[in-house]
């Protein structure tokens, strides 16, 4: 296993690290293999699961995790429907956690694992370098012991692992951006609600973008083009006069004039949709030529 | 020859000839519905003209015909008087509507009008079915009705289909050096012949006594209804029983060499006449057509536009449109193998692809109108259009062209394969399926 230093982020300190398994180690495993790192102190470090998103109070969390001064805090969040997730059970006065229940059959809790902690060093003891998972292996021993404590989330959080529930995110985040730093979003007569464009990215005439859409960099809008809820990847291209709701663009993806796409379509790397077609919630992989409307919801391979 | 002489002549017809066109009515043809709601269906413009004009272009290629004839139960109206008045002014040549008392038929409007149909004697008549679309080649028709039926006889005009779709339409057996009929049956189930009934005929005028005999065959038939009685079936009281009449047979049938031919029983199908037409144009009338102009909006294929249109430098139309008068069409509007019907408004961005756009309508920026092409079979030189019906075994929609009846209003979304009936405003999509 092989670290690699891949840059410094800008607008801190912080160095970022690359690390890559030669192997499947699921959740505990990858921290069993980065233990020389994080054991170089006693300061307390995070795990963050990559597909979740929410405002990450990270100094209010580290406020919580000192003052418990226990091994591990794991962030909870309310959400609608727990019986999808792993339910948390705690104490609401001290916070301490008692055990988890996963995806319970009847209700237990509307409070459940965000898939965000902090970890004092010494948890790695409980680790080793397997196939092992932190939800079911090491979490209810840590609770056991009364290790384990819970912060409870403020604000937006979402699990973004379904292309539906990215949009959503995406608008949940554009909506915390609009609260807290607004300057970063676009303004203008082409633009309607949350906007986030790259600097880089080219707007044509006559557009009508938003509201809750991402641009990324050297992205091409067209004259005409009618965008909402929507995230475009880097490099893609929206032809003139296309109607695009609820999709994800995928990079260097070009979408033709007239197009019509809607209902969570998702285009992979590089696809390419014909002039005047129609693509409703269809799943494109990358590379694509699409010459024909798909009206139906299917996965184009 | 300009209209008073040609109207000063009809008294002596004499060795002239004359046509009919059946033009049915309002109980018949409910397929083409919402569009013959406002309009009778053989006046509904295709390729920019009114259907029957197209049929009457044909006619007049015969400098022989003398005056035109319609038949049929449509009530007299504005809209028929002004079409008739225009037709005599621009062709020169009379034509009168002639409204039958009751439905009779498709052979009893000719029977029963059969003093106006004689008058003048003329040596022969065509007679038209107005629900096909087709370059009728009267020329030859009337050739092969003087060289091989001796002036004397009856001809069908034939086309050929493949086997499995000529029994949807009378299916006729020739005899192949005398061009005689065999024999003559009306959608037969099991395969009779691949040549049919493409809707012309011209007949000598002793075709009367046939009809004659038909007729009084019905007033006796007890069985037949009071209001029936008068309405005669031209295939089944004429075509069939002539037909195979040993040599004194004198039902004849005359091939079409080419041109197109197809029948027009719904509005999806009129898309399709429409591209036939506007192929036709491009030899006889390509002054109807438009033209890519620099800096103007960019046209592929054929085109027709009324000049009262107005649209947009950014729009793209074509192929196979056709747009009426006072249609409004904004920036960057696409149209595809459409008719969009008069005063239409389509906003900015939208894509129209192979539908039918009603009168008044108003598409909202960003719409999207699709219709399924109801295309042929491009292996199949003979396939025809058939006919579906509306919905299928499952009781889904059938995909097909997709039509805004007049006075939608404010269609914002997407509109694909089927019928609105006008005066709706349509806000979210509507999908057949």
């Amino acid at each position: 296993m092989v670290y690699r230093p891949c840059g410094k982020n800008m607008q801190s300190s912080a160095c970022l690290l690359h690390s890559v398994f030669n192997c499947l180690s699921l959740t505990a495993g990858p921290l069993g293999l980065a233990r020389e790192i994080l054991e170089k102190d006693a300061e307390p470090f995070f795990v963050l699961n990559s597909d979740v998103i929410c405002s990450y109070p990270f100094k209010k969390m580290l406020e919580l995790h000192h003052s418990h001064g226990k091994e591990g805090t794991i962030v909870v969040t309310k959400v609608e429907e727990p019986s999808k997730y792993g339910v948390v059970v705690y104490n609401p006065t001290s916070g301490q956690i008692d055990r988890f229940v996963e995806k319970p059959k009847i209700f237990v809790s509307n409070k459940i694992n965000a898939g965000i902690y902090i970890f004092s060093p010494t948890v790695l003891k409980r680790i080793q370098v397997k196939f092992m998972s932190l939800e079911k292996e090491v979490f209810p021993f840590m609770a056991q012991d009364g290790q384990l404590f819970a912060f409870d989330l403020e604000g937006f959080w979402m699990d973004i692992g379904q292309p539906k529930d990215f949009l959503r995110g995406m608008a949940l985040y554009l909506s915390h951006v609009r609260q807290t730093s607004p300057e970063r979003l676009a303004e203008g007569d082409s633009f309607v609600g949350n906007v986030l464009v790259d600097p880089s990215a080219k707007i044509g005439q006559g557009c009508r973008i938003g509201p809750s859409v991402v641009i990324g960099p050297n992205v091409i809008i067209e004259d005409g083009v009618c965008l909402s809820s929507s995230t475009v990847l880097r490099g893609a291209r929206i032809c003139s006069h296309a109607w695009v709701q609820s999709s994800i663009i995928g990079w260097q993806s070009v979408v033709g004039k007239w197009v019509r796409m809607e209902s969570v379509s998702v285009l992979g790397e590089d696809v390419i949709i014909q002039d005047e077609l129609y693509v409703n919630g269809a799943r494109i992989l990358p590379h694509k030529n699409i010459t024909v409307s798909s009206p139906d919801p299917q996965i184009i391979m | 020859m300009d209209l008073l002489k040609r109207q000063s002549s009809v008294f002596q017809l004499n060795g002239k000839l004359k046509a009919v066109i059946l033009i049915g009515g309002p109980h018949v043809g409910t397929r083409f519905r919402p569009l013959s709601l406002e309009l009778p269906q053989p006046l509904f413009p295709i390729a920019g003209s009114p259907w029957l004009q197209h049929h009457i272009e044909a006619i007049v290629k015969h400098p022989d015909v003398r005056e035109i004839l319609l038949i049929g139960f449509y009530n007299q109206s504005q809209q028929m008087s002004r079409f008739v008045d225009d037709m005599q002014r621009k062709y020169g040549i009379p034509i009168r509507y002639l409204q039958e008392y009751a439905p009779l038929g498709t052979a009893g409007g000719i029977y029963h009008f059969r003093d106006q149909i004689l008058r003048g004697n003329p040596r022969a008549f065509f007679v038209f079915n107005s629900d096909v679309c087709c370059d009728f080649p009267v020329w030859e028709m009337a050739q092969f009705h003087s060289n091989v039926t001796g002036g004397n006889g009856y001809v069908i005009l034939g086309t050929e289909a493949n086997e499995q779709q000529a029994l949807s339409y009378g299916c006729i057996v020739e005899e192949p050096s005398t061009h005689k009929v065999l024999h003559y049956v009306e959608k037969p189930e099991t395969f009779v012949s691949n040549i049919i009934n493409a809707g012309g005929y011209i007949f000598s005028p002793d075709i009367f006594q046939h009809l004659t005999r038909a007729f009084t065959a019905n007033y006796e038939n007890e069985l037949i209804h009071d209001a029936a009685r008068d309405s005669i079936d031209l295939h089944s009281s004429v075509l069939t029983p002539l037909a195979g009449n040993g040599d004194g047979g004198k039902l004849y049938v005359y091939k079409m060499n080419s041109g197109f031919w197809t029948q027009v029983k719904n509005a999806g199908h009129a898309i399709y006449a429409n591209r036939l037409y506007l192929s036709l144009f491009k030899e006889r009338h390509p002054e109807y057509l438009a033209t890519n102009t620099p800096g103007g909006h960019e046209i592929y294929g054929a085109v027709r536009i009324h000049p009262s249109a107005q649209i947009d430098s950014s729009a793209v139309l074509g192929p196979n449109v056709y747009v009426g008068a006072g249609v409004v069409i904004g920036a960057g509007a696409r149209v595809r193998e459409a008719i969009v019907l008069d005063r239409a408004v389509i906003q900015e961005h939208s894509c129209v692809l192979h539908s039918i756009v009603g009168w008044d309508c108003v598409l909202g920026a960003w719409s999207r109108i699709e219709g399924y092409p109801s295309d042929l079979n491009p292996n199949d030189p003979v396939a025809k259009i058939t006919s579906e019906s509306l919905f299928n075994l499952d009781g889904r929609l059938n995909p097909s062209i997709t039509i805004l009846g007049k006075d939608s209003k404010r269609v914002l979304n997407w509109a694909c394969g089927f019928t609105l009936p006008g005066l709706r405003t349509l806000f979210a999509a509507l999908d057949p399926a």
